[in-house]
């Protein structure tokens, strides 16, 4: 009865849920440091100030900070969902709640999810219970090939979910991305090398115009200075076809300050994409999908480009993932490309653990490429926070860093584990939820007294 | 990406399946050729594109050692279980001496079930790769079109097959119509071999099943255009007045959507519903009542815990996933503890998929539900959550008799785990279908590629 002895134990640091950081520290706790490391065993944590300021065996806990006994349950770093919806959407297909795509928008680059996000979201509280505490939010490409710009946020329960907006664009090429652009990866290819060449042109402009040195007065709905082009533009423009908006949200992705999401699974498409940087040698790649990264792994590896990786797809579901197998995150490891596991691969973001432990069992299969515990946490913790951009300040327990920590009731890969206590920023947070609710209400079925509705 | 391709499918026609109705009994080559004693007034012969499955040749085996969970509740450590001419022998603890010639199998710290079995799939309907010419698995142009059979669409070379099998250990599973249809035609039950036809693949002796689908589907298919039924209360509507009118079928001239219906208020054919809701639920079974048929099993039946009591009285069985939710508005109450709750009201459980890579993990949803149920102080025995996705199944689907637990007699349809199956860690070792060991992890031959995949890249890989 690890789980109970825990919970007493946790529960002994917290009478009710604080808005403020508090300090604390398990003992005798196994602890995965999500850094690719195997758990350590009889480990301690401390967290003071929402920050980890001690980890590992033997360490010593700071006098006045209380303390818990772990009883050897699960400590690991909170999870990072890469690629997620979460805060877009109450219910997929009641289309006035979902902000996923916007099929009729005159925008596409320049969307930016951030303002969308509802931290109150369903989805967003189901996911922090299932033990996640970051995730990028994308909006997927819809009325063109881009996506628009992507948020990280945290699932703490208060009014802030975003941490950092227009963390990255995205771009769909290979099927998804020839359909949206009229037909083929032939004029999805030349929509996007038009739309970077008029970003990178509009960029210049804007260096060379005289008054871009100018102090910024005024925001733009995409968080840059008000650009004096917008107000007058006397650049010969011919031949554009973005809108000043988009083109302007492009600037950062063509000169590599803001990364490239780029949707694609083909081994052919993936070639394609690592050769874009012969042209735009500022991009900051990161392939998403990537289903058939193993034929190309050592081109992925050399290029130095993360992918957020499909983790068990093994179907043929299209002809651009004929070569799809759950070993293809194994392979891609070996090869040397840091890979993170893509939530929006599966029905809910809160699958991660059990598809990272999926990889796990492939270990045992002959011919199959399979993940070590470490490595196959490390996918759904610190590999997405890196690539995501926050590996410096998430992802990992290790001093520090932020005080995400989940506590588990068994090992967090296993489909019979689940979290029992979520902090983060060291603030411990709620677990309930619309789905918990309703288990409370139906566990019986007595209506004897009163209808249900009174029951709650 | 796979996720975002399925929110745009759920807006379409989306969660597609119900299960199909079946004819009944024996649909195999040897009733088939008695066709002359067992035709009815109409002349029709009772058993079109019969089966012609036969099992595939195996040697005698022993599994000893391992944990046999044998479908039916029981469980026994250190076990044997022996399989030969493609039936169970039998199934012991280490005392059961194991006959001279048996291959012996050591299971050590390993598990055997049977086969597993998923009661709802559109693999070979809705085959891979997902491209509109593979799109056979609704017939959306009119709201009742139960004179459809699946088996006319499925494509015996999906490549979802071999997956199945391979990583989930399936060896019989139901191939259901879609849901656009408040009647979406015929099911098919079939055995996860390989195979040229369908017909090489169909369960010998399985009933049919009528797919029917009530809630959201059918009126949006329908309501978007323009024509009935385009609410709830038209699902019901049209749905009453075809029973009414299938009621005075007398046979005499064949109409195939009439055979069908006929065949489900005899009793031949089994009602695999696709409902959500709670209160549709109970709609739905006063209106069998009233129209004087059964509902076999409500599919995604993700409300079924609000009315365990109801499904238990009616002997309803509710085909589930483990936590699927918030897809659609319908699903919007879905929660993980939905099968702990309706195995506690002692109704009928069983987790499917209605997925091409859901089904790879049956188990595994098994086990999520499981533990969802233990947190809230259900406690389901690992013996009987098995059961969930194997006999449970295989009795909703009419063909309990013949596999979904490990008994003497019974086909020899036997998954060797590498470890629990209950665990995220372990994998089918090695499959037998009737006997015939079909797929082997530790042999790279043992391993079905179909045609679509020859030559491709990865072709034989371990997928």
């Amino acid at each position: 009865m690890i789980r109970q002895t825990l919970l007493g134990a946790v529960a002994a640091l917290a009478f009710a849920l604080p808005a403020a950081a508090q300090d604390f520290a398990i003992t005798n706790a196994t602890v995965a440091t999500g850094d690719g490391s195997e758990p350590i065993e009889n480990a301690t944590i401390v967290v003071q100030n929402g920050r980890v300021t001690a980890v590992g065996s033997g360490v010593p806990v700071p006098a006045g900070v209380p303390v818990a006994d772990g009883a050897g349950a699960w400590v690991t770093p909170g999870l990072f969902a890469t690629v997620t919806e979460l805060g877009l959407w109450d219910v997929g297909a009641v289309s006035e709640s979902n902000d996923t795509g916007a099929s009729g928008s005159p925008f596409s680059a320049a969307l930016d999810v951030a303002p969308a996000i509802n931290p109150q979201s369903q989805h967003v509280k189901v996911s922090r219970a299932g033990g996640i505490t970051h995730a990028a939010v994308a909006a997927m490409p819809a009325s063109s090939i881009f996506g628009g710009q992507g948020a990280i946020i945290d699932l703490g329960d208060d009014p802030d979910p975003v941490v950092r907006p227009r963390a990255f664009q995205v771009v769909a090429l290979g099927e998804g991305g020839a359909r949206r652009a009229g037909g083929s990866r032939v004029s999805a290819h030349a929509l996007f090398r038009n739309a970077l060449r008029e970003a990178r042109q509009y960029g210049e402009d804007a260096s060379i115009s005289g008054t871009a040195s100018r102090a910024p007065e005024t925001r733009t709905g995409d968080d840059m200075p008000l650009d004096p082009r917008l107000v007058d533009n006397e650049a010969q423009r011919d031949d554009v076809l973005l809108s000043r908006f988009d083109a302007a949200a492009l600037v950062p992705v063509v000169n590599g300050s803001q990364k490239l999401y780029v949707v694609v699974e083909r081994a052919a498409d993936i070639r394609s994409v690592l050769a874009l940087r012969d042209e735009f040698p500022a991009l900051d790649l990161v392939l998403v999908g990537a289903s058939e990264g193993w034929l190309v792994a050592d081109e992925i590896a050399a290029a130095g480009v993360p992918v957020i990786a499909d983790g068990l797809d093994d179907l043929p579901g299209s002809f651009e993932e004929l070569g799809s197998t759950q070993s293809n995150v194994g392979r891609m490891v070996r090869a040397g490309v840091k890979v993170a596991i893509n939530a929006s691969a599966m029905e809910q973001p809160r699958y991660l653990p059990q598809f990272a432990g999926n990889l796990v069992a492939l270990s045992k299969l002959p011919g199959a490429a399979g993940l070590t515990w470490g490595q196959a946490f490390a996918a759904i913790s610190s590999v997405p926070a890196q690539i995501s951009g926050l590996g410096a300040d998430a992802g990992t327990l290790s001093v520090g860093q932020a005080g995400d920590i989940v506590i588990w009731d068994g090992d967090p890969l296993e489909v019979s584990s689940a979290p029992v206590r979520v902090y983060i920023d060291g603030i411990q947070q709620p677990m309930d939820n619309h789905q918990t609710r309703l288990a409370e209400r139906y566990r019986d079925l007595d209506t004897s007294d009163l209808p249900k509705a009174y029951d709650w | 990406m796979k996720r975002f391709h399925r929110l745009a499918v759920g807006v379409g026609l989306a969660s597609l399946a119900l299960a199909g109705c079946a004819t009944t009994g024996s649909s195999d080559a040897a009733s088939a050729s008695d066709t002359k004693a067992t035709r009815g007034r109409s002349g029709a012969d009772p058993a079109p594109y019969a089966s012609t499955y036969k099992p595939y040749p195996g040697v005698p085996t022993a599994l000893v050692g391992a944990t046999v969970y044998d479908g039916a509740g029981g469980e026994i450590r250190d076990g044997i279980v022996l399989f030969a001419d493609g039936k169970v022998v039998g199934i012991g603890d280490a005392s059961l001496t194991v006959p001279a010639g048996y291959t012996r199998i050591d299971g050590t710290g390993k598990f055997v079930t049977p086969g597993i079995i998923d009661i709802h799939s559109h693999l070979g309907d809705y085959p891979t790769p997902s491209v509109q010419a593979h799109s056979d698995g609704n017939e959306a142009t009119s709201p009742t079109t139960p004179e459809v059979w699946a088996e006319h669409s499925v494509w015996p070379q999906d490549p979802g097959f071999t997956r199945a099998l391979a990583n989930g250990g399936v060896t019989a599973l139901q191939i259901l119509p879609g849901s656009a249809n408040l009647m979406g035609g015929r099911s098919v039950t079939l055995k996860n071999v390989p195979s040229r036809t369908v017909q090489g693949m169909k369960f010998p002796g399985a009933p049919y099943g009528l797919k029917m689908a009530c809630g959201e589907n059918p009126k949006r298919v329908y309501g978007s255009r323009g024509r009935m039924p385009s609410t709830r209360m038209g699902n019901f509507a049209v749905n009453r007045q075809t029973w009414l009118d299938a009621k005075e079928y007398d046979g005499k001239r064949r109409d195939l959507a009439k055979e069908t219906l006929k065949g489900v208020l005899d009793g031949e054919i089994l009602v695999h519903n696709h409902c959500y809701r709670a209160d549709e639920m109970a709609l739905v079974m006063d209106m069998a009542k009233e129209m004087g048929y059964k509902v076999t099993a409500f599919h995604h039946a993700v409300e079924s815990y609000k009315i365990g009591d109801l499904l238990r009285e009616n002997e309803v069985c509710s085909a589930v996933w483990a936590d699927w939710y918030g897809f659609k508005m319908e699903a919007y109450d879905g929660i993980p503890q939905n099968a702990a709750l309706i195995h506690n009201q002692g109704a009928c459980v069983i987790i499917h998929s209605d997925d091409a890579n859901g089904i790879q993990r049956l188990n595994q949803e098994a086990a999520k539900a499981q533990a969802a149920g233990r947190r809230i102080g259900i406690d389901i025995a690992d013996h009987n959550v098995i059961s969930w996705i194997t006999l449970n199944a295989a009795k909703a689907m009419g063909i309990a008799d013949l596999t979904g637990s490990l008994e003497a007699g019974k086909m020899a349809d036997v998954v060797l785990w590498n470890g629990d199956p209950l665990s995220v860690y372990s994998r089918p070792e090695k499959v037998w279908v009737d006997g015939a060991l079909l797929f082997d992890a530790m042999d790279s031959k043992r391993r079905p590629v179909s045609d679509f995949e020859l030559g491709q890249p990865g072709e034989g890989d371990v997928k």
